[in-house]
């Protein structure tokens, strides 16, 4: 079959099962967007950035486990996604980004709309690619969707020439990739899963700490059967919430900076830690040479460059922790821990996650309760970064792998609404939440108008304290309340030195109620207590984009909190505490 | 502790590859010390000698990082298995007509060859292991050395093992 790039591509893609792609058209780019004109099986939303395309790639990838596809243009098409792809590579999202190029004759002159796009794209990328013989362009893509899709999952980017896309080619789509140096490790090797095995039935204080590798894999049901068979405890990573069910009782909540006091206890006290798919991120160990100081170290990973990176681990298995799990039951038994388990449920007691709601005031966490009653802790979440995501993290339990969509590794504020986008996209009969700080809403707000356009009911719950709240928070606890640059409602006539929100304060720009309404989105106010749960519920039962902006105390704090550098058993709750760990 | 490592890397003869490879040393902070790269008896394959210094764990790190890059087909650890290494540098020294005797006799103790002459300098070719290379150097020193070009080293494992097959660990 005789036909041009452009219309390969769009072959290529139905043979992948792309059924949504996300883009902006762009010069270069026109032939490939024309091939898609009368396409009827591609969806093609149209962003209003590039960042938003990517993103909603990406939100599109974690909640259905199906690589994302985004189109966008050269040049500044490409520098856009940058961000996204960076967001992707931190987190291991298997992304397909495809971006035009200037004609091959131009390709070095400085053309317009010209970059380097495989140069800038090379540290944030699992791999990218340039075409630049139209034959080679099966195989390439061929390749593009396999590096993206197996082993440590992420990004790959294929960088198309124009004159690739008109040029004429003999299409055939290969069978089989080719790629000589790319053998990713699948299966445990199985006297190492023996002697994690041995290892654990030695154990008297045994914690399991999994992260998203277990989500990439689709390991949760074979975790979970693990953990019933022994009884080990679990602690989750951000990346790993709703790995394992955030209900069950051998679940000790997120570790970490933000993390429960009895899941950093316990690592903390442990003497096996079984890492799996987790990486030992420094929001994670917080000072590493006192991070689980009693323990030995089982790491599984798909990724041989993840283990030995930051601890020196005793029993390393390469592999998908979905088949290393399942190896793993097969030898499991009952382990004799109740008297640790019974020291964990004592933390449990003493140490749950609180906040103060004994009075009328609208906090954070409260929103975040009420979302999880009103949904029936069935929605899917996506979030901003900062408090916002943390009070997310710490307070809807998530029950089920790709329920919780959140920049993790990168933390990237702005990521939430187009991301939601994909992930609504994805499962169409789903309620979706972008919870929101109001800060980072306006890093992409401008999806709002691809929501409507595509009339999607997407629920926007924003946590809005006036602030840059989590900076704002390490600057009341660490630089003596002095609030620089982080008040979102300061104006020119405000005083030079302020850390005293009040009644004065000029109102907050932009007014999200309004602009809700000029995207044609329902939009509420919520500034009481009492209003929440029935705004939740009007939301969620309405079929439209509605937003929501939660009025909430401006300095609430996101706690507990290891303090950064600081060994994660030591979490401290307010100013006092932060000032007593400056001293010591 | 810190030492020298030598690593070999067989990788994909393409652009871009050379600044991916860089980019992932520089990247992590990791400095190159020798770098050299030519083709390999297939064509599509180019081999890398790279010369690192670091400890165990940073190497470790270094060697795995680079064998996740689909870009390289095969990344060999040659410090602590038998080889050979050698390195080629060309020397410029000053030197008057009544003293090039003297650097004659220097070069024919390296094994080196005079490679050019003019009225005041010379310049020489010498191939060996660094240590030998060093030496050079430093005896060439006095005279007034006007320009040094080295290549780093290449190194290939002793005996029948090699990089793109058996027994090469």
């Amino acid at each position: 079959m005789k036909i041009n790039g452009a219309r390969a591509i769009v072959e290529i893609l139905h043979k992948e099962k792309v059924t949504t792609i996300f883009g902006i058209p762009g010069g270069v780019v026109i032939p490939l967007f024309d091939a898609f004109y009368e396409d009827k099986k591609i969806n093609i939303v149209i962003t209003k950035h590039e960042q938003g395309a990517i993103h909603a790639a990406d939100g599109y990838a974690r909640s259905s486990g199906k690589p994302g596809v985004c189109l966008v243009t050269s040049g500044p098409g490409a520098t856009n996604i940058v961000t996204g792809l960076a967001t992707a590579y931190m987190d291991s999202i298997p992304i397909v980004a495809l971006t035009g190029q200037v004609p091959t004759a131009n390709i070095g002159n400085d053309a317009f709309q010209e970059a380097d796009t495989t140069g800038i794209t090379r540290p944030v990328t699992k791999h990218n690619f340039i075409v630049k013989n139209p034959n080679d362009l099966p195989l390439i893509m061929k390749n593009a969707f396999y590096i993206a899709t197996t082993g440590r999952t992420g990004p790959v980017l294929v960088d198309i020439p124009k004159d690739i896309t008109t040029a004429e080619i003999e299409f055939e789509y290969p069978e089989k990739v080719k790629i000589p140096g790319y053998n990713p490790t699948l299966k445990g090797n199985i006297r190492q899963i023996k002697r994690v095995m041995e290892t654990i039935k030695n154990a008297r204080r045994p914690l399991i700490y999994a992260g998203g590798g277990i989500i990439a894999s689709g390991a949760s049901e074979e975790l979970k059967k693990f953990v019933k068979i022994t009884g080990i405890p679990v602690t989750l990573t951000l990346m790993g919430l709703g790995a394992f069910p955030g209900t069950e009782p051998e679940f000790l909540g997120m570790l970490g900076m933000h993390g429960t006091k009895t899941a950093n206890y316990a690592v903390s006290r442990c003497d096996l830690l079984i890492a799996i798919g987790s990486r030992f991120d420094d929001r994670i160990t917080g000072k590493l040479s006192m991070f689980a100081p009693h323990a030995k170290f089982i790491h599984i990973d798909i990724d041989p460059a993840s283990i030995g990176k930051n601890v020196i681990i005793d029993v390393p298995v390469v592999g998908d922790a979905r088949h290393i799990l399942h190896e793993m039951a097969g030898y499991a038994e009952p382990l004799n821990i109740n008297k640790w388990f019974e020291e964990i449920e004592g933390w449990k007691k003493e140490h749950p996650l609180t906040y103060s709601n004994d009075d009328d005031i609208l906090r954070p966490q409260y929103v975040v309760e009420q979302i999880y009653k009103v949904t029936g802790g069935d929605a899917i979440i996506t979030t901003e970064v900062g408090q916002n995501q943390m009070w997310t993290a710490q307070f809807y339990k998530f029950t089920k792998p790709r329920q919780l969509i959140t920049s993790g590794g990168l933390g990237t504020m702005g990521y939430g609404l187009p991301a939601a986008i994909g992930a609504q996209i994805a499962h169409p009969d789903a309620t979706v939440i972008d919870i929101a700080g109001d800060g980072s809403i306006q890093m992409n707000i401008q999806e709002m108008a691809t929501i409507s356009q595509h009339e999607l009911p997407i629920n926007i719950a924003i946590l809005n304290n006036g602030y840059l709240g989590m900076v704002r928070q390490w600057q009341e606890f660490f630089f003596d309340k002095r609030y620089s640059a982080t008040c979102l409602k300061r104006v020119q006539r405000c005083p030079k030195i302020c850390n005293n929100p009040g009644e004065n304060c000029p109102p907050f720009v932009p007014d999200f109620v309004k602009l809700a309404e000029a995207y044609s989105a329902i939009g509420l106010r919520i500034e009481k207590k009492s209003d929440v749960e029935g705004a939740l519920i009007e939301a969620v039962k309405t079929k439209k984009p509605v937003l929501m902006d939660f009025i909430v105390n401006p300095e609430e704090n996101v706690t507990p909190m290891v303090p950064a550098g600081a060994p994660i058993n030591k979490m401290i709750s307010s100013k006092e505490d932060a000032q007593n760990f400056l001293l010591a | 502790m810190e030492r020298e490592y030598t690593i070999a890397l067989l990788v994909v003869n393409e652009s871009g590859v050379l600044a991916h490879i860089a980019g992932l040393f520089s990247g992590r902070g990791f400095n190159i010390r020798e770098l050299s790269v030519g083709e390999t008896e297939n064509p599509e394959y180019s081999r890398m000698t790279i010369v690192v210094k670091g400890d165990d764990q940073i190497v470790e790190q270094i060697k795995k990082q680079l064998n996740k890059f689909i870009d390289v087909i095969k990344v060999n650890d040659l410090t602590n298995i038998p080889s050979v290494h050698r390195e080629i540098i060309l020397i410029k020294v000053k030197t008057s007509a009544n003293r090039r005797q003297e650097i004659f006799q220097i070069a024919e103790v390296f094994k080196g060859k005079i490679v050019d002459i003019s009225h005041d300098s010379l310049t020489l070719e010498v191939t060996g292991i660094t240590e030998k290379i060093e030496a050079l150097i430093a005896i060439l020193k006095p005279y007034g050395i006007q320009e040094i070009a080295r290549t780093g080293r290449v190194s290939i494992s002793r005996g029948i093992s090699h990089i793109g097959g058996i027994g090469n660990g």
